[in-house]
């Protein structure tokens, strides 16, 4: 199911308004400056917004040399991370204005990587779209061809959110089709298939596996919650799960197509429907446990109902380095 | 293309097949490389239950004496390690003959990398009290060719991201070109150009990139 305009164009202008403070320990000003109102693109990057912010506090820092970085909460942000995704990976209940600290000193090099400004960012940017472009073909060729001029024009459109010079260059990247061929096919032969009650021959359909480039930021916490005000804050990045692995399109007997549930499981078998249900299931030791849960899953900012095809989640809601990027709130399975 | 359909043919590998040349890998390298501490495997347990086993292969505070004079020798870097058998853990003394010598301890990583489908070797570098070493003073312990190679390409080769796991920044060599050496490997040393079986894998991998963090391998592993 290829890419609708407008969901697209939806995803491109989606944003984030952020309330940035200027941390206490670098306020050398009285009064402390106030907050820092910016609308901040989803599918941008925090590290752009930066000769936005600066102006509120560049009088009130103490002296030295800049080394920016944020944090929420405590937790220091990851700069290569679209702004949209932190979000909806951090706030388990959407916080906004979504408020940020932000400090020009002290950067935390023991946990962070190093940002040097926009630079940074870019290379971020084109080694992703790379590794996406390696996943897609089989080759990084694609981007490698493209000239120098081409591969900057790319990530200004990017930066600038502007979607109209981005689509006018795409097809210069040349980046493959991704397309859930079994549901291609299954379109085309169930007509004949309903009226004579015949079920659609999986075998025949011998097509090479589509890889999808898929980032799952995965947020396990212990308790069932009702509301998702109820969820904890969050202390540290090491209570997030990180995989950066492709989804395969795999065909299923009897099912039309390949759900976004059949893309999560797929890379977290942990929580695929059957065992997810059986809760308080013995152990061969005779300890009970129960199976851990799916709470939550958020892309783009939209807690989606996993029975979309994942075809059209790909094509509609990745970001312009062609990855999907998957917040999920899960129960761990309890012992 | 064996039963698990663990080597893909040009040159890449599958998840379950790194698990297999992983472990051959971590055998062979103990029963032949003596002067060295062996490998671990960390399986990844992360937050839940994961039933096919994943995991990296870890080899840690690996000590290279650099004298502040001079960089490191091209050949064999001046590795010392003097450790015993443990279960749990390897403990590492070290001989500091020259006072004015600084020990560098290095650990490194060999992690799947599901995208590219090879392995990737991720390392970083730190002194003694513990404190990080920059790419520049790293560079010092590096073999000079490898040296040469990175002052041509500032972004493509040897790189600072994070962790995949453990959420803090290492360096990391780049896998492009990896399946391309690896099928040149495969296709040099059978007659018949069969691929490598895969418990050679990782063996003919890091016999590659081993040298360019100036780590050898003895030719008794490539058998």
């Amino acid at each position: 199911m290829a890419a609708n305009e407008e969901a697209v164009k939806y995803v491109w202008e989606g944003a984030i308004p952020l309330q940035i403070h200027l941390h206490k320990s670098e306020v050398a000003s009285h009064p402390a400056p106030p907050p820092a109102l910016v609308l901040a693109p989803r599918i941008g990057y925090l590290p752009l917004l930066v000769s936005l912010i600066k102006p509120y506090f560049k009088d009130s820092l103490p002296p030295g040399e800049d080394s920016i970085w944020f944090d929420y909460k405590g937790v220091p942000l990851k700069w290569y991370i679209p702004t949209g995704v932190l979000f909806d990976l951090l706030c388990a209940e959407p916080e906004r204005p979504w408020n940020l600290t932000i400090h020009f000193r002290g950067y935390p090099s023991n946990v962070l990587i190093p940002c040097e400004g926009e630079d940074s960012v870019k290379w971020n940017f084109v080694n992703s779209l790379k590794e996406a472009a390696y996943i897609i073909n089989g080759n990084c060729k694609n981007v490698m061809n493209m000239s120098q001029s081409d591969q900057e024009d790319l990530w200004t459109s990017v930066m600038n959110g502007d979607l109209d010079a981005y689509t006018r260059l795409l097809p210069k990247l040349k980046m493959g089709n991704i397309e859930d061929k079994f549901s291609r096919k299954a379109d085309l032969s169930s007509p004949k298939s309903r009226q004579g009650g015949t079920e659609i021959d999986v075998t025949e359909q011998v097509v090479k596996t589509a890889r999808i480039p898929v980032r799952l930021y995965v947020r396990s916490v212990n308790k069932d919650f009702e509301n998702l005000e109820d969820v904890p804050e969050i202390d540290t990045w090491d209570e997030i799960s990180y995989l950066n692995r492709p989804v395969e399109f795999l065909r299923e007997k009897g099912k039309c197509y390949f759900t976004l549930r059949d893309a999560i499981e797929s890379l977290l078998p942990e929580y695929s429907g059957d065992r997810a249900q059986t809760s308080g299931e013995e152990e061969a030791d005779g300890s009970q446990e129960t199976r851990g849960e799916i709470k939550l899953v958020r892309i783009q900012g939209i807690e989606l109902k996993l029975d979309i095809p994942f075809s059209w989640v790909v094509n509609n809601l990745m970001n312009p380095e062609f990855y999907l990027h998957i917040s999920v709130l899960v129960i761990g399975p309890q012992r | 293309m064996d039963s698990a359909g663990e080597v893909v043919n040009d040159g890449k590998i599958t998840l379950e097949g790194f698990t297999v040349a992983a472990r051959a890998f971590a055998d062979k390298w103990k029963r032949h490389n003596l002067s060295f501490p062996p490998w671990s495997w960390v399986p990844l347990i992360n937050r839940t239950m994961l039933k096919k086993e994943e995991g990296y292969l870890s080899l840690e505070k690996i000590i290279i004496l650099s004298s502040l004079e001079g960089s490191a020798e091209e050949e064999s870097l001046d590795v010392t390690a003097d450790w015993s058998e443990k279960e749990e853990s390897v403990d590492l003394t070290v001989l500091v003959q020259n006072v004015e010598d600084e020990a560098h301890y290095y650990d490194y990583h060999i992690v799947y990398s599901a995208s590219y489908m090879v392995p990737m070797l991720y390392f970083r570098g730190y002194s003694s009290d513990g404190k990080p070493l920059s790419l520049d003073v790293i560079k010092r312990d590096l073999p000079s060719s490898s040296v040469s190679l990175l002052l041509e390409s500032k972004w493509t080769f040897i790189t600072q991201e994070e962790h995949p796991y453990l959420n803090r920044p290492w360096f990391k060599l780049h896998p492009c070109g990896t399946e391309e050496w690896i099928k040149l490997l495969s296709e040099s040393s059978s007659s018949d150009g069969c691929q490598i079986p895969v418990e050679l894998y990782l063996v003919s991998w890091f016999s590659v990139v081993g040298q360019v963090v100036g780590l050898k391998i003895p030719r008794e592993m490539l058998i």
